[in-house]
């Protein structure tokens, strides 16, 4: 089951978060902290599965933009793997200015709003 | 007054401008003044706008609490424009903890059976994000009968809406079983997807569900099939694969059904070896549905063939250049190993190959799937190349690897000489990360190999001369040259290179690990035994070694300073004691650390503190071990001869005087409590030093009268808050003449302290006469239940 979806640019700035497990806010920026740098340190030739407390992290990285998401460990990996790019697709084909990286201007409220009134994207993949 | 109202590109604009924290900060304050100001008395048209700022500001972190109300007023509105950010509003700032979100149910629920579709869809989303226990249970008809709608883009958004309403309130799912068998015959790949997610959300809460949709699995089966051999969809197809979101979640959902399941487990046999074999692997998304395949296959009853089939697609995947892609196939692998292992070994030089993989995830999984994977005939290859790792692993990973190194070791070693090698270089590469038992293990190897004593002990001292920062390694040495120093200096060892070693260099080394600042404690105590045995070991004169012991008599550690005083005092006083003391150990039981340790330390405390003991002599030793069998009940090991108080007589009373294994407490003097016509009984008393509550009672029936004593039954009693286990007795006759007498073990546990009342009755026959006699025990001693 998907715990949560993360946006994080180089710079290690929070885009967007979704939670779909409650986590105190407190709590989430430490696990967002942390969570970046785990991905930050990783380099090219490195797979792209990390094993954090008791998630399984999945990331992707577009230019200047990693996305993230935290899984529990029934999920198939690369299935993930496979969504994640096809979020991304979507978003392009709707907004065509995904991975604007340092300032997404308009775009980034539009996508926040696509993800929120199209949670089909979301909901169906976090099953069990 | 008028307020020049920004859009909300001109507000964001803004907010990028501000260069400072404290800028964006002022800018936004002033902003959310004007939005404040608007909610309370502005145009009801620009209140969308308001919002959709609010909301941003809101993204960025800022307090946005006030909107709450206004997101209702706007869900109300007739006009769509309202309701789609109202709605989005009640998303991001309404939930569970605030009341205000009851205050909406009523109008999702106008809203639900209204029928314009896109409202209906708003309504749908909100509820299945934001959705409290009470609001499913007001809505859940509503959202029923929306589940079967002709519109697909309605049902699509309301079977997720299902899904999160089953998982707050799984009382609902009586709701929402029926309509599941119809929404499967669906050709809309969204309506087949959620549909599949709610029966996976039904079958995990209820096993009834569970039996009920096992029925449906010919239609999931058929419905796969379709997937997987109808040609390309450009809707649904990602690079190739058509919809392979659909099919993993199909899989999933058969793994679930055809779990423990023999009949639906058959139903899928072919169509898992079909899509194993029919997928193409060349792009992610194949390789996604193949490895959910994989999974399935292990989890349900499959052929045999079948996961064959399985293992070799994870060795294929292991082969392939994609990271991900191993460290799955690795990880799948490692849960495959206990049920099909011979399977799995045939990958076992790739996992190999993993190991030295310069990421960290990976080789942590193939370092636990390579320990999981040797076996006696792979053994002495596998060490090898684990060994390799140790040197070059990260160190988290090396406690792992040395710990599974020796287990390894220990259940498939070919020789002894080989394990003590392992060992000794696992101890050398990674000594600080072994676990804590791993010296009294190899001591009690190396103790047990006698014809390998003299290798070990050139290899130990070569090692210790070299490096004597690793702690357990030296505290091994430290015990080896002790135990076998003579063996060291004859220098006869063939298999290593002659070592000529003086005595001088040997006890200057251990003097080293005396001092130095890096020895623990413990390994002190070990190197201090060292010289002491060595003192008998060496030829030379023992002024060195009585230089170092006299040395240690002042140390600030309690512990050398108390084996350095008792050393001091065995030159001084009992030196011709000391050789037979410090002879060679026997074999240490294999019992643990524990008694290794207890065993060592109770051989010298307990015979250099009893002091003049002579050593019983031989007829005596005879009858002696007799009695040890009869009476030596505690578990302790008895291996070295305890020491007797010499005492005349020599009555068999006396000789039951034995202080147990361990440093005994004070022995509790025995008690002669009945005699009538040459039969008496005595009773001996043991407290083990371990349980303070137990008493351990030795009943001795003895008869030196002419005739036998037969039938001999004795019964106890004691108080209430005792508790008095009985043991069988060794026999119930007792020869004339002294002969064998009967014993009988008695345990009285004590837990308050109270003092002991022992009242026993006795029936025999003896001389013609049959005996009943019934007494209590007086002039118990105070040290039976202190």
């Amino acid at each position: 089951m998907i715990k949560f979806f993360l946006m994080v640019n180089k710079q290690g700035q929070t885009r967007l978060s979704k939670y779909y497990e409650h986590v105190e806010i407190n709590k989430r920026t430490l696990l967002e902290t942390e969570v970046i740098k785990s991905c930050l340190s990783r380099s090219n030739e490195q797979c792209s599965f990390i094993e954090y407390k008791d998630f399984k992290l999945i990331y992707r990285q577009y230019a200047a933009l990693f996305i993230v998401v935290g899984v529990n460990d029934t999920e198939n990996e690369m299935a993930i793997y496979e969504f994640i790019h096809n979020f991304v697709e979507v978003l392009d084909e709707y907004f065509s200015r995904v991975g604007q990286g340092l300032n997404p201007t308009s775009g980034l409220y539009c996508m926040r709003q696509a993800t929120e009134l199209n949670p089909q994207l979301l909901p169906i993949y976090t099953c069990n | 007054m008028v307020v020049p109202l920004l859009k909300l590109q001109d507000l964001i604009e803004e907010i990028r401008r501000a260069k400072t924290q404290a800028q964006e900060r002022e800018v936004i304050q002033k902003e959310c003044a004007h939005i404040r100001a608007s909610f309370r008395d502005g145009d009801p048209l620009q209140r969308h706008r308001q919002l959709a700022k609010l909301l941003y500001v809101h993204m960025l972190g800022y307090p946005a609490h006030f909107g709450q109300m206004e997101c209702l007023k706007l869900i109300a509105s007739p006009r769509f424009t309202d309701k789609r950010v109202g709605y989005l509003g009640a998303m991001l700032l309404l939930d569970e903890r605030h009341d205000a979100h009851l205050l909406i149910t009523n109008s999702i629920k106008n809203d639900l059976s209204q029928g314009i579709q896109p409202v209906q869809g708003l309504a749908l989303c909100t509820l299945s994000t934001m959705g409290s226990a009470e609001m499913c249970r007001d809505l859940a008809t509503e959202v029923e009968k929306l589940l079967l709608q002709p519109s697909p883009y309605v049902r699509k958004k309301a079977i997720p809406t299902a899904v999160h309403m089953i998982r707050k309130v799984p009382e609902l799912s009586d709701i929402f079983l029926p309509p599941c068998a119809k929404l499967l015959h669906e050709r809309h790949h969204g309506i087949l997807l959620g549909t599949i997610t709610l029966i996976m959300e039904l079958c995990e809460r209820n096993p009834a569900a569970l039996r009920h949709f096992r029925k449906v699995v010919p239609q999931l089966v058929q419905i796969l099939r379709m997937l997987v051999t109808t040609g390309y969809s450009t809707e649904h197809s990602i690079s190739g694969v058509s919809d392979p979101f659909l099919q993993v979640q199909i899989l999933r959902l058969l793994r679930i059904l055809g779990r423990n399941h023999e009949e639906s487990s058959e139903t899928m046999n072919d169509l898992l070896a079909q899509v194993a074999t029919n997928t193409d692997t060349s792009r992610n998304a194949g390789n996604a549905v193949l490895f959910e395949t994989v999974l399935t296959i292990m989890d349900i009853r499959s052929a045999a063939g079948l996961r064959v089939l399985a293992v070799n697609i994870l060795g294929r995947f292991l082969l392939n250049s994609d990271k991900n892609i191993r460290y799955v196939a690795l990880t799948s692998l490692l849960r495959l190993v206990q049920s099909d292992h011979n399977a799995v070994q045939r990958h076992r030089p790739t996992v190999v190959e993993c190991l030295r993989e310069t990421d960290a995830s990976l080789s942590r999984r193939a370092l636990e799937l390579s320990l999981a994977l040797v076996n006696s005939s792979n053994v002495r290859a596998m060490t090898q190349e684990l060994q390799a790792f140790l040197e070059s692993s990260p160190l988290d990973l090396r406690a792992d690897c040395a710990s599974g190194i020796l287990l390894a070791a220990e259940r498939f070693a070919p020789t002894k000489r080989w394990h003590i090698d392992t060992i000794l270089h696992v101890l050398i590469t990674a000594g600080a990360h072994v676990r804590d038992d791993a010296v009294a293990n190899l001591t009690q190897l190396i103790g047990g190999a006698q014809e390998l004593h003299a290798y070990s002990v050139c290899r130990l001292y070569s090692a210790l001369a070299e490096d004597i920062s690793q702690q357990p390694l030296v505290q091994v040495a430290a015990w080896c040259i002790g135990e076998y120093g003579d063996l060291l200096l004859e220098g006869s060892c063939e298999e290593v290179e002659p070592l000529q070693v003086e005595e001088e260099e040997v006890l200057a080394l251990l003097e080293k690990v005396l001092q130095s600042q890096m020895s623990l404690p413990a390994t002190r105590g070990y190197a201090l035994t060292a010289l002491m045995k060595l003192s008998t070991r060496l030829r030379g004169d023992n002024n060195r070694i009585r230089q170092v012991v006299s040395i240690y008599g002042s140390c600030l550690d309690v512990e050398l300073q108390q084996r350095a005083v008792e050393y001091n005092t065995l030159f001084r006083k009992y030196d011709h004691m000391r050789a037979a003391i410090l002879e060679k150990m026997p074999l240490v039981e294999r019992g643990g650390p524990q008694v290794d340790e207890e065993a060592k330390e109770s051989k010298e405390a307990v015979q250099v503190s009893k002091a003049a003991a002579p050593v019983p002599t031989e007829p005596q030793a005879s009858k002696l071990l007799d009695l040890l069998d009869l009476l030596d009940d505690t578990p302790e090991d008895a291996q070295h001869p305890p020491p007797l108080d010499p005492s005349p007589g020599g009555t068999l009373v006396h000789l039951l005087d034995l202080p147990c294994a361990l440093p005994p407490p004070a022995p509790i003097p025995n008690l002669k409590v009945f005699e009538r016509e040459g039969v008496q009984l005595n009773l001996s008393f043991t407290r083990p030093p371990g349980s303070p509550a137990l008493l351990l009672v030795t009943v001795t029936t003895t008869n030196s009268s002419e005739g036998d004593v037969t039938h001999f039954i004795c019964q106890a009693a004691v108080p209430k808050s005792f508790q008095l286990q009985l043991q069988a007795p060794s026999g119930n006759t007792v020869p004339a003449w002294g002969g064998l007498p009967i014993t009988q073990l008695f345990r009285i546990l004590n837990p308050n302290k109270a003092p002991l009342r022992l009242k026993l009755r006795l029936t025999y026959n003896h001389l013609g006469q049959s005996v009943q006699e019934i007494f209590e025990v007086n002039n118990l001693p105070v040290e039976t239940w202190q």
